[in-house]
This record gives C-alpha cells, sequence and structure tokens, in this order.
C-alpha cells in the first residue's frame, strides 16, 4: 500500500465522497438486502425496515471507502479504478479513512437502535469480514480472495432478516448461500477480461495464479454448484410460481453460458473469445437480480 | 505564530457545498433517530 502521486488536482466535490461509497456495489446489497426483509416472516415497521435497510447502505459504503482507502495503490494501477477519487488525486487517504470509519459507526448504531444486537453484530462482522479480511489480507495472498471474501456481499440479506424477526433461519441462510456461489462465476468471468490489469497490480486473481484455462473450468464447476442451489427456495416454500421461472431457466441459461466460456478460449488475449466472457459477466449479474426480484414478486402477490 | 491558511474563491464554494451536504446528512440522522424512537415507542418495544 504505497502512497499515490496526484494525477490530477480539482477541488472535491460531494460527488466525489459519494463515490467513495461504490453506490454501484452498494444498490445491490440494498436490493437483495430489501428483499431478504420483505421475506422474512412477520409483521415489519416501514420505518424501522426502512432504518435497517439504511444501515446496510451506509455500512456498504462505509466498506467501499475503506477498500478505497486501502486499496488506493492497487486502484492507481489499473484502468478501471486510475479515475477514482484517491488516485486521481481529489480526495485524502486520511480523508477516505476517516469517512469510512464515520459511516462505519453511525451504521452500526442505526442498526443497533432499529433492530438490536443481532442484526448489528451480523453488520458489524460484514464491515469487518470486507474491509480487514478481504481487502487488507486476502485479496492481496490468495486466489480465492474473491471466494472467501463473497461472504461479505452474501450476507446483507440474513442481515435483513435477523433486523425484522430478531433471528436467523434456514431461508435467510439459502438467500446467503446463493449469493456466496454466484461471486466466484461473476468475478472470474469479469477477472478473465482483467487478467493482464490485475497482474499488473500485483494482485492474485485466479487467472493470474493458475492460468485462463483453469479459471473457465472453475466457473463451469461453481455455476454447476449455484443453479441447482437456487432452486433450493422452492422446497423451503421461500420461493414461488415466478421464482421457479426465474431459477429454472435462469440457472439453464447461466449453465449453457458457463458452458460456453468453458469451450472457449476466453482470457488468452483473442477478442472475440473475451466475448463469451463478457457475456456470462453482464448475464450474472442479471441472474442475481431476476432471483431476487422474482422473490420480492412471489411475497409481494402473496395473499 | 502560524500563517492563516487562505482559500482561493473556489476552495471556498467547495467547501460550503460540503458543509451544506454535511450539514443535511446530520439533520436527516437526527430525525432518523427520531422516527425510530417513536417506531419503537408505538411497538411498546424499548
Amino acid at each position: 500500500m504505497a502512497d499515490v502521486g496526484i494525477t490530477e488536482t480539482r477541488v472535491a466535490s460531494a460527488a466525489d465522497y459519494f463515490a467513495l461509497l461504490k453506490p454501484r456495489v452498494m444498490s445491490l446489497v440494498v436490493f437483495t438486502g430489501f428483499v431478504g426483509y420483505v421475506c422474512a416472516p412477520g409483521r415489519g415497521d416501514a420505518v424501522l425496515g426502512f432504518a435497517a435497510i439504511l444501515a446496510i447502505a451506509i455500512a456498504a459504503g462505509a466498506s467501499g471507502a475503506l477498500n478505497m482507502w486501502f486499496d488506493s495503490d492497487i486502484d492507481a494501477i489499473m484502468t478501471r479504478t486510475r479515475g477514482r477519487p484517491i488516485p486521481s488525486g481529489r480526495v485524502a487517504r486520511e480523508e477516505t479513512l476517516m469517512l469510512g470509519l464515520t459511516l462505519a459507526a453511525l451504521s452500526l448504531v442505526t442498526m443497533q437502535l432499529a433492530a438490536g444486537p443481532l442484526a448489528a453484530a451480523l453488520l458489524a462482522f460484514t464491515i469487518f469480514f470486507y474491509a480487514v479480511v478481504y481487502t487488507m489480507w486476502l485479496k492481496r495472498t490468495t486466489p480465492q480472495n474473491i471466494v472467501i471474501g463473497g461472504l461479505a456481499g452474501a450476507l446483507p440479506p440474513a442481515i435483513a432478516w435477523a433486523a425484522k424477526t430478531g433471528a436467523l433461519s434456514l431461508d435467510a441462510g439459502i438467500l446467503v448461500a446463493i449469493i456466496f456461489f454466484w461471486t466466484p462465476p461473476h468475478f472470474w468471468a469479469l477477472s478473465l477480461l482483467q487478467k493482464d490489469e490485475y497482474a499488473a497490480a500485483g494482485v492474485p486473481m485466479l487467472p493470474v495464479t493458475h492460468g485462463a484455462k483453469a479459471t473457465r473450468l472453475q466457473i463451469f464447476l461453481y455455476t454447476l454448484l449455484l443453479a441447482p442451489l437456487a432452486t433450493a427456495p422452492l422446497f423451503t416454500g421461500l420461493g414461488g410460481a415466478i421464482y421457479a421461472l426465474a431459477s429454472l431457466a435462469g440457472g439453464a441459461l447461466f449453465l449453457f453460458l458457463a458452458g460456453r466460456v468453458l469451450a472457449s478460449r476466453a482470457g488468452e488475449g483473442d477478442k472475440t473469445q473475451d466475448r463469451r466472457a463478457g457475456i456470462l459477466f453482464a448475464f450474472s449479474i442479471f441472474y442475481l437480480f431476476a432471483l431476487f426480484a422474482a422473490l420480492l414478486i412471489d411475497h409481494g402477490s402473496a395473499p | 505564530m502560524n500563517e492563516p491558511i487562505i482559500l482561493t474563491p473556489e476552495e471556498a464554494r467547495a467547501r460550503k457545498r460540503r458543509n451544506f451536504w454535511l450539514a443535511l446528512a446530520i439533520g436527516l440522522f437526527v430525525l432518523l433517530v427520531f422516527a425510530i424512537t417513536i417506531a419503537k415507542m408505538k411497538a411498546g418495544g424499548g
């Protein structure tokens, strides 16, 4: 984690500080958390539910800021992240650290007030896991970084579930497992396309350490686990007819696209072959969104 | 004695804008805590 050279001087705007919170990641976390809250049994209070989801959003933002604070050296090297507020010189690293710590504290206070100790403890664990275990340790040391680190991104539905009910359940665990097993094929499809950048930044992503062929196989194997796992809500009663359609059709298409990547030479420098990984990456986002949207529709339309 | 920091007009405007957003965020947080308290009192919880 070296000091980063300033490449641009411009006075920071509120938008720069907002960018430190990784708003796109935040939106997915808020969505999966919201679905977890809606699907949890019982009649939740609208204000307390809003506060719990807001706490999850702020915690995700805090985690994003702490990640950008620690990873500014890597961000300065990779094209995709070079324009972020720290490497471009618009926001100082120390400010980002303070922003992250302040938001983390605010999110925990809010969650404790609105939902009690279990949800607050799970939220604290998630921030710690993402900022310390994933960002400071796993990301720079092992190609399993995004597999283990994916737990942080998978927990929000369970946190929201705990916020509403004060407890956890099998269904909450299933939602976590779906996101957990979705993360490797999602990120490895992207990393196949950015292999050289990760190598230049010294990040031991799977395509860098084990090659593109091994990565394509791992993507397929994780998809083989994910597709049937995603149908589990049908057996517990969490998912209904719309979810059945989304998980079966979506899972089949995910497997087909992962199979196409497996049979390709994606990640070996051929742009037409890389396109298959790009399509899989884009579809993976749609797939997760579709699964959770289907749960929302099933629960919204339930009598 | 330290020299006072003199901001350029652009820096002063940027600081004013940031302060506005900070004040708004703090105000909204206070409102949120108030709303949570009322909701918990209605629910009969602590």
